[in-house]
């Protein structure tokens, strides 16, 4: 079997001194994998996958990733940020640039890629996500969903082997939740490696290779989404399911 | 399908209790009033000013002044007519002022990066001086200041000096400065041709940069530029190396170039009082960027100082400079207070002849006239910058 | 099917993270520039410091004896000026004998203002209350009545007139400021023209050009013969200047209530009035007090520049108190720290307080 890509190993976070956030987390991911990763809020899913690009440190334990462990050393954060794109719940798109400087921003200061090369790469990845004629436009010109898909399309022009998502569809309005969803789908099929943290359900039965079900910091359940939604093994699980299936 | 079309006129009802009527009922009413108000209040000022005598219209500009000012920009005797005095008046007011808004602006902005500083000391200190400087009054503050400096100082005749060259004393601060000849004009020009060599070399770094990928930095080319320009405009103009040392004698100091207490105590303690409300706007300008634009150029890989640059100040900046020209307007107007120290600025001459003259109404309608002129265009220039650098929303 | 999940018992954290000692070192030493300007800083502060406290503290001189802070000048502060002079700097020219009535009216003043910060006097009846103690902060200040002897207003100084102007000008500014930004944004031009005008001119000059109008432009203003009050010639002068001030910030606070809630109004079939008074007004302007606060306090900064047009409030009267005496001249720097405290604590303490407002006007409004 081959090395997984993401590797965490007892790992253990606290926000301050008493609040446990994470707690002895033990998972692998292997390269390629679609993991979606659901729960109640607060339960500390988010937390995990900021830990993958160290927006969130953690205090014990440890994290590799691509073959790197992840601690304060800058050039191994560096280093991973270069192979780990993201995509917030918020879009975080930069308002003051257009959609095309938005993309052309972190391969042309970070990785050094001349400016020519750098808007064609971008311009390849905005018609991956059928929004390439916004180019010129704003954010704040754009709707919730074209935002959420040039914000993919902004983490891809890095060639990422990880992609991860951070609730990306929750802020948006009902109507625009699909077109995000199909393009994470057309991503999942042409083979990167996804962590999701995600509500809907819909896509994970779909797409994901492993569903994990957390609460308060631990993970509970893993299991494929044919195991996972079907036969639960855990109290929590069929609980949580029933309030998040039920209507 | 039904096409669109443009729709038909208006017709406006004026029934009595239409609101269009009433609007100009209500209307008509109010500008009555105010005329009312407006011609009663010029009749009695006629009336009074027939009683006691006072003459009216601005032609006493053209009569000699008749008085002394302290500190002059360009040269004035008290035989020179009242408006030379008053110019003298806006360009100390001027001098003050962008002096003022140019050691404020470095003061206040350090001051407000400062709170974000990793050192809690530091962070501290900011907070204590802002909190310190403003809640005190800023005439209480230029008095103190001008206090200061005129009675903790020494002597005239007794500087404290540096080097032999620069004395602090009762009687102000004097500097050598260059004896002005042709050569310092190339000079100037010179630095003014490295600006503009330095903005084709910037342009050019930046073509390389998209070419290839590679930045360069530009400030230390930049400032190479100017300091290589004025150095070979001051070799043109034949490299003139005199100098105008300030002497110190019995009872003074003089020659070189000389800053009286006033104007250092206006110009201190309009800074001080000034930068603590900049640093507050420079603070809720960086704290009004989002953490998720942080997030996001940190998930991207920029380093630190590229997300600053790149994109927490171009946010920051939008948010800081509206208030941050209030500021500026509101250190001009403060300025205003020099007439309580002495400080020869326009408020200051404009008092002193409406003493003389009498001329209570035109005095004053002069002093507004200059700082609503000031105001009015720093108004129209801010409401031109915020419309070009706006973000673009739908 | 049986529960194959252990829950796992939280633990607290490896490494100690709170507590002085983590602090101390991630926020004064957390790198060796910060270090380094930590340790620069205290070695300031070492240098610094012991002189500083000295002169305030340790070598100064307590008492109203000349002879004594004279020699000890220098090396330690004369706070015995304070104790010689405060009558005249804190009452300005009021007859000595006489101080206690700005004494009561200030501490009138005063204590109705504490008093309408706190919540239990949030009623209908302190608008009855506010005119009660005005109209016996003028008896007392002005005499006249009740068998007090008159004090012409020229006479009046010191810190009891600060408090007075500042509360004065606020009371009667602030139905203009309304009036005047409800003007702004009324559909007719005359009116809103009007009051652009009124508010950009007032905004575009120094307050001292508003105060010289006042001071020398009133007096013509009126039928000749009149004499006009300095009193109410200040007064009239720093009014006009907050309440331009406070338009534009009740106008703010105008447009960002949500339009729904005059459309309400409307459907309701309430008047324009009405709809001002008891919908749009009472909410617009909860919005705004913090920055009415802050208006309120620069106005109380703001008293200090009648001293330019002889009104002699508390920084006037503290000239007044040393210009004249050649024997206390020199001591005139304490006696600046000692009123610079005086406006430091009363300022500070109001911005504690609107800070504190404004937390409680989010916690209302929060769901």
């Amino acid at each position: 079997m081959a090395e997984p890509i993401i590797q965490f190993k007892k790992l253990n976070k606290w926000y301050g001194n008493a609040f446990h956030v994470l707690r002895d987390i033990d998972l692998d991911v292997a390269k390629g994998e679609r993991i979606v990763i659901c729960g109640p809020s607060g339960s500390g899913k988010s937390t995990l996958i900021r830990c993958i690009n160290r927006l969130e440190e953690h205090q014990q334990g440890q994290l590799i990733v691509d073959g790197t462990e992840l601690s304060d050393d800058v050039k191994a954060i560096e280093k991973v940020r270069r192979e780990v794109g993201m995509v917030f719940q918020q879009f975080n798109l930069f308002p003051h640039l257009t959609v095309l400087e938005n993309l052309t921003l972190a391969p042309m200061w970070v990785n050094g890629t001349p400016k020519k090369e750098a808007e064609e790469r971008a311009l390849q990845q905005l018609s991956r996500v059928r929004i390439a004629e916004q180019a010129l436009k704003y954010p704040l010109q754009l709707s919730g969903g074209q935002q959420q898909r040039v914000a993919i399309a902004r983490a891809l022009c890095l060639t990422p082997k990880i992609m991860l998502f951070d609730e990306p569809t929750s802020a948006l309005d009902p109507e625009m939740i699909k077109e995000v969803l199909d393009v994470m789908t057309e991503l999942a099929k042409g083979g990167i490696t996804m962590v999701c943290v995600t509500h809907e359900m819909g896509f994970a039965k779909a797409v994901a290779d492993r569903v994990i079900f957390m609460d308060q910091g631990q993970i509970v359940e893993e299991n494929t989404p044919h195991e996972f939604f079907n036969a639960p093994k855990s109290e929590r699980t069929k609980d949580f399911l029933s309030k998040i299936l039920g209507h | 399908m039904i096409e669109a079309r443009t729709p038909p006129p208006r017709r406006r009802e004026w029934t009595l209790r239409s609101r269009a009527l009433r609007g100009v009922l209500y209307q008509v009413l109010a500008i009555a009033l105010i005329a009312g108000a407006v011609w009663f209040l010029a009749h009695n000022t006629l009336e009074n000013m027939r009683v006691r005598g006072i003459q009216s219209g601005f032609d006493f500009l053209l009569q000699p002044a008749g008085f002394d000012i302290g500190e002059t920009m360009f040269p004035y005797e008290s035989s020179d007519a009242y408006w030379r005095a008053f110019g003298i008046g806006v360009a100390n007011t001027l001098r003050v002022a962008l002096l003022g808004i140019v050691l404020t602006t470095i003061l206040g902005t350090l001051l407000g990066v400062g709170r974000f500083s990793p050192n809690a000391l530091v962070r501290g200190l900011c907070y204590g001086y802002v909190e310190m400087f403003r809640n005190i009054p800023v005439l209480l503050q230029l008095m103190a200041w001008y206090l200061l400096l005129t009675e903790v100082l020494p002597d005239p005749g007794s500087p404290l000096t540096l080097g032999g060259a620069v004395f602090l004393s009762k009687g102000g601060l004097s500097f050598p400065v260059p004896e002005w000849a042709p050569g310092h004009g190339w000079a100037v020009l010179g630095a003014l041709a490295g600006v503009g060599a330095s903005r084709f070399y910037a342009a050019a770094a930046r073509r390389r940069f998209e070419a290839t990928g590679i930045p360069r930095s530009t400030w230390l080319p930049v400032l190479g530029f100017i300091v290589v320009g004025a150095a070979l405009g001051w070799l043109l103009g034949g490299a003139p190396e005199g100098w105008r040392f300030p002497e110190s004698g019995e009872a003074a100091v003089t020659g070189g170039g000389e800053i009286s207490p006033e104007f250092m105590a206006v110009l201190i303690g309009l800074t001080l009082y000034t930068s603590s409300f900049v640093a507050e706007v420079v603070r809720a300008g960086i704290q009004s960027v989002p953490r998720g634009q942080v997030e996001a150029a940190n998930a991207l890989g920029l380093p630190r100082g590229r997300q600053m640059r790149l994109v927490v100040l171009p946010q920051a900046l939008r948010v800081i400079i509206p208030p941050m020209t209030n500021q500026y307007l509101n250190l001009t107007k403060n300025s205003s207070l020099a007439v309580a120290i002495g400080y020869p600025d326009v408020v200051s001459i404009s008092n002193t002849a409406l003493n003389q003259t009498g001329r209570a109404v035109e005095c004053i309608a002069i002093i507004m006239g200059v700082y609503l002129f000031t105001s009015l265009s720093t108004s129209a220039f801010m409401n031109w910058y915020n419309r070009r650098a706006a973000i673009k929303e739908r | 099917m049986a529960d194959s999940f252990k829950v796992i018992p939280p633990r607290i954290a490896p490494v100690n993270t709170e507590g002085l000692i983590p602090w101390a070192r991630a926020n004064l030493f957390g790198s060796p520039l910060n270090a380094v300007t930590t340790l620069a800083l205290l070695a300031f502060f070492v240098w610094f410091g012991p002189i500083a406290l000295n002169w305030l503290f340790f070598k100064a001189v307590w008492v109203p004896n000349f002879d004594t802070c004279q020699a000890a000048r220098g090396s330690g502060a004369c706070w015995g000026v304070v104790a010689e002079k405060y009558r005249v700097i804190i009452f300005g020219r009021y007859p000595l004998d006489q101080q206690w009535r700005p004494e009561a009216a200030m501490v009138a003043l005063l204590g109705l203002l504490v008093a309408s910060c706190v919540r239990p006097f949030w009623k209908p009846w302190l608008a009855l209350l506010w005119l009660a103690v005005l109209a016996l902060t003028f008896a007392l200040m002005g005499g006249g009545v009740m068998g007090l002897s008159r004090v012409p207003t020229d006479r009046w100084g010191g810190l009891p007139l600060t408090i007075m102007l500042a509360t004065l000008a606020v009371v009667f500014a602030f139905p203009i400021a309304v009036l005047v930004a409800l003007g702004r944004r009324s559909e007719l031009p005359a009116i809103r023209t009007f009051c652009v005008i009124y508010v950009e001119l007032i905004r575009g000059v120094p307050l001292i050009s508003v105060l010289f109008m006042a001071s020398f432009m009133f007096p013509l203003f009126m039928p000749p013969g009149t004499q006009i009050d300095v009193l109410l010639r200040v007064l009239v002068g720093i009014t006009l200047f907050s309440a331009a001030y406070m338009a534009e910030i009740v106008r703010g606070g105008l447009q960002a209530l949500p339009k729904g809630q005059l459309e309400a109004a409307d459907t309701l079939g309430l008047s324009y009035w009405q709809a001002q008074r008891k919908i749009v007004l009472p909410q617009a302007l909860a919005l705004v007090v913090p920055s009415m606060m802050n208006s309120f306090i620069a106005l109380f900064k703001d008293t200090s520049l009648v001293t330019i047009v002889s009104l002699y409030e508390l920084t006037g009267a503290m000239g007044l108190a040393l210009n004249g005496d050649a024997d206390w001249r020199p001591f005139k720097i304490e006696a600046y720290l000692f009123i610079a405290a005086i406006y430091f604590t009363i300022c500070f303490a109001m911005s504690r307080y609107s800070l504190w407002i404004e937390k409680q006007l989010r916690r209302s409004t929060n769901r």
